[in-house]
């Protein structure tokens, strides 16, 4: 835009720029992003529970991918603000294009990922650029109707997705040529576990950088954003299509560590089940994604258990007490205890 | 010598309603401009239209010279167009400093960056927190804005406009809501401004216009009334009519 620069401005000696000296406000700024202890611990845990539960691999494999998935959501709708039930388009995008990349092409794992990305994130930006024009309800509808659409033609195109039976065939080289996915789950969590990592990493990155406090921007007021001069709907439509990318991964995921896609990858419960998991962990926050994901997980399998039919229930009461009594998920219920603790000393 | 801001035959029209009616204004550069007139002339909707939250019905606006007509509210941001707003409009639940940060960071050109972190962006960060001492919030730097006093809160709109460094600043009533006693410090900082700086500013509160404004515009209905210096429009018998008239109810 050869227009945008059009003026250099210079201010008065009064507001002229000069480094501040000790300014600690500012270095508070800037050690916002360093590393903290507790930020490893999830990871900790992750290691330890693949010795202590060595049995519950498979579930576990499932909790890494969810958390993947709800920390991509995490990026649209507790970032940017973005109001969306159809997250699982890209879930399920991802999931059957590497499913299908397996069967037909090659059951190399890694590439499968890059190609479940690449498709989600395809998908997320032509989407995006469509339905990213509008906002609140309409946005919520839309979201909802482009779900139905890629399930529906997942459906159809059973010559290739193979439609209500389900994707077979799937079958997977080892990584790197030497880990082969085994029985037991062992490959497939450590596999999950570090391309999860290497997600957080990069999300992590992605929220601490200017581009990810413009979407806080966007959230907290757009029209003042607006006033700042910021690109609003290049900052949405960037940040819609790197988290489908994400939750591509998440679904390649699942079709690589199952061998198998249904139809039920794009549907619409799993757009509903990811928003209840972040809500549940805390949206904005991007450590809500691993606590829900993992709290709804293994209660959905404890619950399952003692009632296969009516589980669903309990998930229904938790769910209506937080949203009632801790508004910012477990994790503002961490935040106002430790607030509450610290007020009465 | 062209004008900061110009706006030629600005005409804007919701159905039969004309809010906007052939405005031809000039904002010369470093002028103290205010623009007054009674609830409903539309001032704000002027506003809106120079900064392209509205597109006129007809008209062409001038920044620097350049016809700013066509181009979104982004890039007459990056043109040197900068705005405070009557309501405030503010980042509630970020920091005062992040506040300001935001809009240092956008003019600076590195609010798409993803790769680097905030921090890293040092003198960026030092603007900013340059500026909240020229506006006397610095003790106030990590606050919460939604935990601010609303008149410190009108301080952090006008910081987050000045971080754009414009060379055109709108302040639409930056007094508004404001309790009396804390309207000093308002006008304190708005008479400290930068001198190069071409301040237009809507008001209701005549006491701050006279006091600060070197030239005043009177809108009625959509269009101009009437412009002179402070002396000419308190001494106009239509302005008295219209305006000064009714200003108890203002």
């Amino acid at each position: 835009m050869a227009s945008s620069r059009l003026v250099r401005t210079n201010l008065s000696p009064l507001f002229n720029w000069r480094p501040a000296h000790s300014a600690s406000p500012v270095e508070a700024l800037i050690l916002r992003h360093r590393l903290r202890a507790i930020e490893l611990l999830p990871w900790f845990l992750a290691i330890c529970a693949y010795y202590a539960f060595a049995d519950y691999l498979a579930l576990g494999c499932q909790i890494l991918i969810m958390i993947l998935f709800a920390m991509s959501l995490d990026l649209v709708l507790g970032y940017a603000g973005i109001v969306t039930l159809g997250h699982s388009a890209f879930f399920g995008v991802g999931a059957y294009a590497a499913g299908i990349y397996a069967a037909r092409v090659s059951g190399e794992p890694l590439s499968g990922l890059i190609i479940g990305a690449i498709a989600a994130a395809a998908i997320g930006w032509t989407s995006g650029l469509v339905i990213l024009r509008t906002q609140g309800l309409t946005l919520l509808m839309l979201t909802l109707a482009i779900t139905a659409l890629l399930a529906e033609a997942a459906n159809q195109a059973s010559f290739i997705t193979g439609g209500a039976d389900g994707l077979q065939g799937v079958d997977m080289h080892p990584i790197f040529g030497i880990f082969n996915f085994d029985l037991y789950g062992h490959t497939a969590y450590i596999y999950c576990l570090v391309v999860l990592f290497v997600a957080w990493l990069f999300a992590r990155r992605l929220i601490h950088s200017p581009f990810g406090q413009s979407l806080i921007g966007i959230r907290e007021n757009a029209a003042r954003m607006h006033a700042i001069g910021s690109p609003l709907r290049l900052r949405l439509v960037t940040i819609y299509t790197i988290s489908a990318a994400l939750a591509g991964v998440a679904g390649a995921l699942l079709a690589q560590t199952t061998q198998f896609v249904g139809l039920t990858v794009l549907g619409f419960q799993r757009s509903g089940e990811i928003v209840i998991m972040l809500v549940f962990g805390g949206a904005g926050r991007l450590y809500g994604a691993f606590i829900g994901a993992t709290l709804y997980m293994i209660a959905q399998d404890q619950l399952a258990k003692l009632d296969p039919t009516y589980w669903y229930f309990w998930i229904g009461l938790l769910l209506v007490l937080l949203v009632m009594f801790a508004r910012g998920g477990v994790l503002g219920l961490i935040d106002q205890g430790l607030r509450a603790l610290r007020s009465m000393r | 010598m062209t004008p900061a801001l110009e706006t030629i035959g600005l005409h804007k029209r919701f159905g039969a309603l004309i809010v906007a009616n052939d405005i031809n204004f000039r904002l010369e550069h470093a002028a103290r401009h205010a623009l007054i007139g009674p609830n409903g002339a539309g001032k704000t909707t002027f506003i809106n239209l120079i900064t392209g939250r509205l597109a006129p019905s007809a008209g062409r606006i001038l920044l620097n010279g350049y016809d700013i007509t066509a181009l979104p509210q982004a890039a007459r941001v990056k043109c040197g167009l900068g705005r405070t707003f009557q309501i405030n409009t503010l980042f509630r639940g970020l920091t005062v400093l992040q506040n300001v940060c935001l809009a240092v960071g956008e003019h600076a050109g590195i609010g798409g960056n993803m790769l680097r972190v905030f921090g890293s962006h040092r003198s960026v960060l030092e603007h900013a927190y340059h500026l909240l001492e020229q506006l006397h919030i610095a003790d106030n730097a990590l606050s919460l804005v939604r935990e601010l006093p609303y008149g410190k809160q009108r301080l952090v709109e006008i910081a987050i406009a000045l971080g754009l460094q414009p060379t055109v600043l709108l302040l639409d009533e930056p007094a508004a809501g404001v309790p009396s006693a804390e309207t000093a410090i308002i006008l304190d900082v708005i008479e400290q401004l930068p001198r190069d700086i071409a301040v237009l500013i809507i008001e209701h509160d005549m006491e701050l216009v006279f006091r600060f404004a070197r030239r005043i515009t009177v809108l009625v209905q959509g269009a101009i009334l009437v412009e002179g210096t402070p002396a000419e429009i308190a001494a106009d018998a239509r302005v008295r009519e219209v305006y000064l008239g009714e200003r108890q109810h203002a």
